[in-house]
């Protein structure tokens, strides 16, 4: 398909000086990670990942700590080399790219959002926003233009001067994404961005950030530990577990299909009010007649819902031709909103 | 009997082998050390001539600026009074000879102590060989190195220079090491991930950051350096440890009371100076150095003007 953005393919990724060795025995035995720690000494970080991420959507990585996604994401921009596998990115492939080429890719292609900020304490927001420039050699009075732009995105103009530790958190994490869009980047990775801010600031940056990549069309690859922030942010997930991707799927799939215990133990907390859509849960008609509380086909629980608080006599879901498609219980409906 | 006494034979000749080797390396390879001591010579000569030769208070005066610009208007105050009385105590000729000998040898553990710190923070191995070296450096006593130096390079400053450079080496680049190592991984990460180049990072971002701890490190050097000063004197090196040197053999208690002092303080002098060079801009409020201190009064002037 040529919409899409980034693509990975059998990446695998073992750190330790007998990777090559320790990666033969994956292989062949189909050794776990912690056997592959005590037989070579070696950390499987990534197992066998192939994803692929569609021009200007979110796609986000979700695991528990140590699952790998700090470890994959960086394979994009190959921050960290791959033991094997392939990687493509804006249709170029990174894992055979000199130097050089991987450079500017990184210049000007790719943008990037650390957990703790990462900003340089002793430069000036502007001159860590201008960073990615400078090293290009752009002239200092363009740089300068170009910090200025993306800080005012982000409601900062004025801080162009001064320093990172006269910001607070909030603040600093949208110097950081100042910083990540700045060059005009095609492609954001961005490594638990809002982590380690608190909840209510958190939650106005992904609005914002929201917001900001509606109208920008970037491709955005987006790690989290939240699957509650995962399915806000993302219109694709890739749950890990030791390194490998167990399923991917939108948020919707995920929490009403859960592959298996690991993502199923994830799943069991999260409201599907805002989730589950009429089309999802809805049955066959039968032959029965349309009522006259009608809902469309992608209709949310919620809505469903708010129809069986007069009576719980069934609602009909309309298809957009204008056709009765089914219909849902009152029973169904519960079912559906306890999982 | 004579073998309960066996140790009575010198059996390893271990003095003789490195008088040998010496005196074998000393023909054939003088010119070697000869050479080495052309640059130290030139800076030497340099500052020694420039310090001694301009008038005292103008040098005076340079110290004071110098030392107020890095540190305030009170650490001015506290080196006009230090330096004061050390011309009034009739060791001002000496104190600038051995302040030249003292910044040479910073100069030259800094030209060569930074990047082989540099080198030692991003080589493992270099480091692993490195370190025993410098350990030796510290804790052989310098009086064992007098002879051979003196053997390859003659008498002199020049001579001084290069053993107190010998000894005083080392800090500067073990936090040189600790310093670039010390850096945070995301900041050096965080470099590369927007294009910079492995000489970009380092100029840009990990010495920046590393600036504190390794100008910790140069002033560990400089204080090493003027512990030096007495016992180099001992290769007929002058300035003030050769006052405290002759009033030992003399039994001169006055001239070694005055060489000490006179070193004491210098020694305060360019301690605090070279400590608040180190201090960076984030901990002065993000000043620029040149928005402080005598030049950032010279500059408000002139804009006003
Ligand atoms: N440089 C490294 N050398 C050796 N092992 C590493 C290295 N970096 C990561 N690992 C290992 O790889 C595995 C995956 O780590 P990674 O940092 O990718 O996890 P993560 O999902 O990002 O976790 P977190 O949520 O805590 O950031 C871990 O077991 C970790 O110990
Ligand atoms: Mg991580």
């Amino acid at each position: 398909m040529s919409d899409v953005q980034i693509e990975c393919r059998d990446l695998w990724k073992i750190y330790g000086r007998r990777a090559d060795e320790a990666m033969k025995a994956v292989l062949a035995e189909g050794l776990s990670k912690e056997e592959v720690r005590d037989r070579y000494d070696c950390v499987l970080g990534v197992r066998d990942a192939t994803f692929s991420v569609n021009k200007g959507e979110i796609f986000c990585i979700m695991g528990l700590s140590g699952s790998g996604k700090s470890t994959l994401v960086r394979h994009v921009n190959r921050l960290i080399e791959p033991t094997s596998g392939e990687i493509h990115v804006a249709s170029q492939r990174v894992d055979t790219m000199n130097e050089s080429q991987l450079r500017q890719l990184r210049a000007e292609t790719i943008g990037m959002v650390f957990q703790h900020m990462a900003l340089w304490p002793h430069r000036t927001l502007g001159d860590n926003v201008g960073f990615g420039l400078e090293v290009r050699g752009v002239a200092p009075e363009q740089r300068r233009e170009a910090s200025l732009k993306a800080l005012e995105a982000m409601d900062l103009g004025g801080w162009i001067d001064h320093y990172p530790d006269q910001l607070s958190g909030g603040m600093q994490q949208r110097v950081g994404l100042a910083r990540a869009l700045a060059a005009d980047p095609e492609i954001l990775l961005m490594d638990e961005p809002f982590s380690a801010l608190d909840p209510l600031i958190r939650r106005q940056l992904q609005d914002q950030f929201l917001d900001l990549s509606a109208h920008m069309d970037k491709t955005t690859l987006f790690i989290t530990h939240d699957l509650d922030e995962a399915i806000r942010m993302g219109d694709h997930i890739a749950i890990m577990n030791d390194g490998e991707i167990v399923q991917i799927g939108t948020p919707e799939e995920i929490v009403t299909n859960p592959k298996d215990d690991y993502v199923a133990e994830f799943v069991k907390g999260i409201s599907r009010v805002g989730l589950v859509r009429a089309e999802t849960i809805m049955d066959r008609l039968d032959g029965r007649d349309a009522t006259t509380k009608q809902v469309q086909l992608d209709a949310e629980l919620g809505e469903i819902i708010e129809h069986f608080m007069e009576d719980q006599t069934p609602v009909t879901v309309m298809s957009p031709d204008g056709s009765a498609a089914g219909q849902i219980t009152i029973k169904s409906a519960l079912t559906a909103l306890r999982g | 009997m004579e073998l309960w006494n066996i140790f009575d034979t010198e059996w390893v000749p271990v003095g003789a082998w490195v008088e040998s080797l010496l005196q074998w390396v000393v023909a054939n390879f003088r010119f070697i050390f000869q050479a080495i001591k052309v640059p130290f010579d030139i800076v030497l000569t340099g500052l020694e001539d420039g310090l001694t030769q301009a008038p005292d208070l103008l040098i005076l005066a340079l110290i004071v600026l110098v030392a107020w610009q890095a540190g305030g208007r009170r650490l001015g105050l506290i080196s006009l009074a230090c330096m004061t009385a050390i011309g009034l105590m009739g060791a001002w000729e000496e104190s600038m000879t051995t302040l030249s000998i003292v910044l040479t040898c910073v100069v030259f553990c800094s030209l060569i102590g930074i990047p082989l710190g540099v080198i030692a923070a991003k080589n493992d191995r270099f480091w692993m060989i490195l370190q025993p070296l410098l350990d030796l450096m510290q804790t052989i006593p310098s009086f064992v190195y007098l002879v051979p130096i003196v053997m390859l390079f003659s008498i002199g400053n020049v001579s001084g220079v290069i053993v107190t450079f010998i000894y005083a080496l080392p800090p500067v680049v073990r936090l040189t090491n600790l310093g670039i190592r010390q850096v945070r991984a995301d900041m050096v990460e965080a470099a590369r991930a927007f294009g910079a180049s492995n000489r970009q990072t380092l100029y840009k971002v990990e010495l920046p950051l590393a600036m504190p701890t390794i100008m910790a490190g140069v002033n560990q050097t400089i204080m090493m350096a003027l512990s030096m000063v007495v016992v180099s004197s001992m290769i007929s090196v002058t300035g003030l440890g050769q006052m405290v040197l002759r009033g030992i053999g003399r039994l001169d208690m006055g001239l070694a009371t005055v060489g000490g002092l006179g070193i004491v303080f210098l020694a305060i002098v360019i301690d605090r100076t070279s400590q608040s060079f180190g201090i960076s801009a984030r901990d002065r409020g993000h000043k620029k150095w040149y928005e402080t201190g005598p030049v950032g009064a010279v500059r408000g002037l002139m804009k006003k003007g």
